[in-house]
């Protein structure tokens, strides 16, 4: 990437980078104006009045409202992992399978739940959920996010594992088959474990995704952090700073777990393994996070 | 089956409308990311570093908020507290924030998208652009965004798809569509919970698959040969 951009423009020479420090500049106080907008905005709409904000440095608001939200968010999250990985490995498995019916099937399950959105899947769950008394009416939240989360994600967890095992070289799966093993010995013990580590950002980069739609949570009242945080702002009449506080407590952790696919991108490819590769361009893979599929390749492609 | 039927003369109307509203959410916000995105795109390649960092901060604070909060800001805040009013229509205002908020979040994945497509196109053609005294903005603008485009076509067709289905998110940000009005069916006729459930996914399914087609076809068809 780095190398892409470099070529788009000469090293600056001197007139150049004054025109540049002429036009930073003017971009510092388009920026400017722009701040001092908000602040008169916020100023005399009274949201920053110290009060306000102070809320936020009390301990009982994070003990009661914060930490329970965001213990929530991340509770959802881990068992969603969990239960993706474990979806996305059977019907990506089934989507490899020589025999017709079963690639069938998870063709067909893989493409709808690609195709229905999230927030439908939870709404359903959940009203079904708690009408039909499956699980207590107080779980039927936690469930139905869990479940969403899953169906969607473990969908496209399949398709990475499936483009992974496409994308290995071709001698790996007749090596396997060379030394007697079965096409499913082959792919679990030889194929996907190497596909794995190739889509390793990717898979990584989806755990965002999933964290992120673990908000989803909130329009169907699933206690987690947006919720709780839109309690606070109603109580204390700071709706605004609250859901500003829950913003940066989500982009701090899904901006930590982004760095992580960059980081292990790095790694792998410095170990001669291409995460791009497998994913061929053409074929609609990872829907959300676009940057950690493509992690500095190298342009010449 | 009756009750089935009797669903669609209920609330089959109604369901056309609803999910004509998530239609037009997408039309609207798919163009205004696209002009966002490809401006966000222009100032992360530009050679002004400020322009950059901008650009930097905003994918990596919108890609990682999520959505749902950015539908309920639009509600409680810009319209809750800063009364901000696009539209004298209480409901067309909602519509509109939610428009909005769309895009401000599908910008940074459509910067993305026209970014990797950047990466697609070979040094020789941005080497060639400067050799020949093109400066940054002429180069960008007829030599490395219209290959970047036609590279870019596969993921902007992710995004287009990813919001085709996250216009279901607005139901938080009080606008009347599909996913408000799955949750209403759902409560007055639980009898056929899982046929409307699936009728809906069906609308959905009617429209992305063919996005994903498309897109798949064009990337293909209108990839710069090399």
């Amino acid at each position: 990437m780095k190398v892409s951009e470099s070529v788009l423009f000469d090293a600056p020479g001197p007139k150049a980078r004054r025109r540049v420090v002429i036009v930073n500049i003017i971009g510092l106080l388009i920026a400017l104006a722009l701040v001092y907008y908000l602040y008169k905005v916020m100023n005399d709409a009274g949201q920053l009045a110290p009060e306000k904000w102070a809320v936020f440095g009390k301990g009982s608001i994070w003990e009661n409202y914060l930490i329970p939200g965001l213990l929530n968010t991340l509770r959802a999250a881990a068992v969603a992992i969990v239960t993706s990985m474990l979806f996305g490995f059977i019907f990506g498995i089934g989507r490899l399978s020589t025999n017709k019916v079963i690639n069938w099937i998870s063709s067909i399950v893989v493409e709808f739940f690609r195709a229905v959105p999230v927030l439908l899947m939870m709404i359903f769950l959940w009203i079904i959920l708690a009408r039909s008394g499956i699980v207590a009416p107080s779980d039927a939240p936690f469930v139905a996010v869990v479940v969403g989360l899953t169906l969607y994600n473990g969908s496209v967890v399949a398709e990475l594992i499936r483009s992974g095992v496409f994308g290995l070289p071709k001698g790996q799966r007749e090596a396997g088959i060379a030394i007697g093993l079965t096409r499913g010995q082959s792919l679990r013990n030889i194929e996907i474990p190497q596909a794995l580590i190739a889509m390793l950002p990717a898979l990584i980069g989806q755990f965002v995704v999933i964290l992120k739609d673990s908000a989803l949570g909130y329009i169907i009242n699933f206690n987690e952090l947006l919720f709780n945080g839109k309690l606070i702002g109603t109580g204390n009449a700071n709706v605004l700073q609250a859901l500003v506080v829950v913003a940066v407590i989500f982009i701090l952790i899904n901006f930590g777990l982004s760095k992580l696919a960059t980081v292990v991108a790095g790694r792998l490819s410095s170990r001669g393994i291409s995460a791009g590769k497998p994913l061929d361009p053409a074929v609609p893979v990872v829907v959300a996070d676009l940057n950690t599929t493509v992690p500095g390749g190298n342009p010449k492609g | 089956m009756q009750g089935y039927l009797s669903l669609w003369d209920e609330y089959g109307g109604q369901m056309m409308s609803a999910f004509w509203g998530n239609l037009q959410l997408t039309f609207w916000a798919a163009i205004g990311s696209l002009v966002l995105g490809t401006i966000l795109a222009l100032m992360r390649i530009s050679p002004v570093p400020s322009f950059r960092a901008f650009g930097t901060s905003y994918v990596n604070i919108f890609r990682n908020t999520p959505l749902t909060i950015i539908m309920t800001f639009g509600v409680l805040v810009l319209f809750g507290v800063f009364k901000v009013q696009f539209s004298s229509d209480f409901n067309l205002n909602f519509f509109q924030i939610a428009i909005v908020g769309l895009t401000i979040y599908h910008s940074a994945f459509v910067c993305e998208a026209i970014r990797s497509g950047v990466n697609t196109v070979p040094l020789g053609q941005a080497e060639a652009a400067r050799a020949i005294g093109l400066s940054f903005l002429p180069a960008a603008r007829m030599i490395i965004l219209p290959q970047a485009f036609r590279g870019a076509i596969a993921p902007l067709g992710n995004v287009l798809i990813a919001l085709i289905k996250n216009t279901t998110v607005a139901v938080a940000g009080s606008v009347a569509e599909i996913s408000g009005l799955m949750k209403t069916m759902l409560e007055f006729r639980a009898d056929v919970g899982i046929l409307i459930f699936l009728t809906i996914a069906v609308f959905f399914v009617i429209v992305v698959i063919p996005v994903g087609v498309l897109t798949t076809y064009l990337s293909k068809k209108l990839a710069v040969a090399r």
